[in-house]
């Protein structure tokens, strides 16, 4: 390694460690905090939804559009894609030409299913 | 140039010197939770009383001035304030996960905080695939404000939150190609390495308009990612109340609003990483003098003076640009740029290939 870590610290996965349980401290912490010197007060309208100042009217917890799941699984394939690209992408120096017509076969089939999406209408918002 | 690590491996070895090992690393791992715990929050109490500053001044206005000089401690007034706020707990929610989402919200900024490259020697987790580890634990704070939305038991909150989501996620794809281009280019994912590998030139002038047009997608899709600018539909407050946070109270809703400003922080970090050069300062080959001067500004003030300038550039896209429609919004990442980023890899491999330079 070029530069080394902090305090010389080896174990990269405790420092991830450190830093996770810094952002619950600080959730907790904070939390605590407020707990302690917050007013209390109770009241049955209080516990109510706000939502937009009128009384809630049936199921909040409900169905929604078809369309947000059809975006998601888009993301999903070119996500997993991006994530086979990047151990090509660390070497593509090394690799070269060859390295470069291999990733061509990977690379035109994603193109083709965007343009299959794109072609019946996935990419529409309805 | 000053390396930080002088100090730390002073500390270091001082520590070991009076105390079995253990301890000693217990102890380190306490002061950089401290450390990181002090430098989120006074980022982000700094981002408050920017952003209201440069708003400030883009509608012609004086912004905060009363609290302290210059208003400078505006921000510490608000932070007492919202600290002092009843925490209302509601009859309808999903309880648990009500609590979970802000803490999910919190680490997702947290630990992509702890791999940015502070300065020379202050590199905090230090993985081999860096940039990798940053895209993945910053697509956490989605899970968070899905839940958020879905568990306020409020319909707004889950149509701010779903919007939220489906945003997110497509904009991720526009983020992670764009940093699959500089690490094409790089040949390394670790930020350490991708750093040095600027130390002659940044990325932004080296990488000829591949690398420009990687950074101006990078700078589009970042807004998206953190609900800003004209991409703030989430919480479109004339339509949605206030998004996928209308339920939460006090300090439970200061937890979003923190990560909100911390992300901005993260996303000009990172483009200040892959395309300014992260601390690294600004050198100019064959210029020595010049380079020399520019060595004797600290690491630390490159890197934080660069993200908070890239910042204002995010900041000047939201009082700028007008709100757009989700159907705009979803069209823009899917067939604008996604499919210019996929040329614009090409392009970018091409020329490091073959040699071309376009």
């Amino acid at each position: 390694m070029i530069s080394t870590n902090i305090f010389e610290i080896q174990n990269n996965d405790l420092l991830a460690i450190v830093a996770l349980l810094t952002g619950v401290a600080l959730v907790a912490l904070a939390m605590w905090i407020a707990g302690l010197i917050s007013p209390r007060s109770f009241n049955p309208q209080k516990g109510e939804a706000y939502e937009c100042g009128i009384p809630t009217r049936g199921e909040s917890m409900t169905r929604f559009s078809v369309g947000y799941y059809l975006f998601a699984i888009l993301f999903l394939m070119f996500d997993v894609e991006t994530v086979f690209l990047f151990p090509w992408a660390v070497r593509v120096r090394e690799l070269g030409a060859n390295g470069l017509i291999s990733i061509a076969v990977f690379f035109s089939v994603l193109v083709l299913g965007l343009v299959y999406a794109w072609r019946k209408g996935a990419l529409e918002w309805k | 140039m000053f390396k930080f690590s002088i100090i730390t491996d002073w500390i270091n070895n001082l520590l070991h010197e009076w105390m079995p090992g253990w301890l000693a690393t217990t102890i380190e791992c306490v002061a950089i939770g401290v450390g990181l715990l002090l430098a989120y929050a006074l980022l982000a109490l700094f981002y408050i009383y920017y952003e209201r500053k440069v708003c400030a001044a883009f509608q012609c206005r004086l912004g905060p001035n009363r609290v302290g000089p210059f208003g400078l401690l505006q921000s510490f007034a608000d932070m007492f304030k919202i600290l002092i706020k009843e925490l209302i707990s509601l009859n309808h929610i999903d309880k648990f996960l009500f609590a979970l989402a802000p803490y999910l919200v919190i680490i997702a900024s947290m630990l992509a905080f702890a791999v940015l490259p502070w300065g020379n020697g202050l590199q905090i987790i230090n993985f081999n695939i860096g940039i990798f580890f940053l895209i993945a634990v910053s697509s956490i704070g989605v899970l968070g404000i899905l839940l958020a939305g879905w568990s306020s038991n409020n319909k707004f909150t889950l149509i701010g939150a779903l919007r939220s989501g489906a945003q997110m996620v497509s904009y991720e794809l526009s983020i992670g190609l764009s940093v699959l281009t500089m690490v094409a280019f790089a040949g390394t994912m670790s930020v350490p390495g991708i750093v040095e590998a600027q130390s002659n030139l940044w990325f932004i002038f080296s990488g000829h308009i591949p690398a420009i047009i990687a950074f101006i997608i990078y700078l589009i899709a970042g807004t998206a990612e953190t609900n800003r600018g004209p991409f703030d539909l989430p919480e479109a407050e004339s339509e949605l109340t206030a998004g996928y946070h209308t339920e939460y109270s006090g300090i439970h809703f200061g937890f979003f609003y923190l990560a909100e400003y911390l992300n901005l922080f993260i996303v000009s970090g990172v483009a200040a990483l892959l395309f300014f050069g992260g601390w690294m300062p600004l050198h100019i080959p064959g210029f020595d003098t010049f380079n020399h001067i520019m060595d004797y500004i600290p690491s630390v003030v490159w890197f934080i003076g660069k993200a908070i300038a890239l910042s204002f550039i995010i900041i000047w896209f939201k009082w700028t640009f007008p709100r757009l429609r989700i159907d705009q919004l979803l069209s823009l990442e899917w067939k604008y740029l996604l499919p210019i980023n996929l040329f614009n890899l090409v392009l970018m491999t091409l020329m490091i290939v073959y040699g071309l330079h376009f």
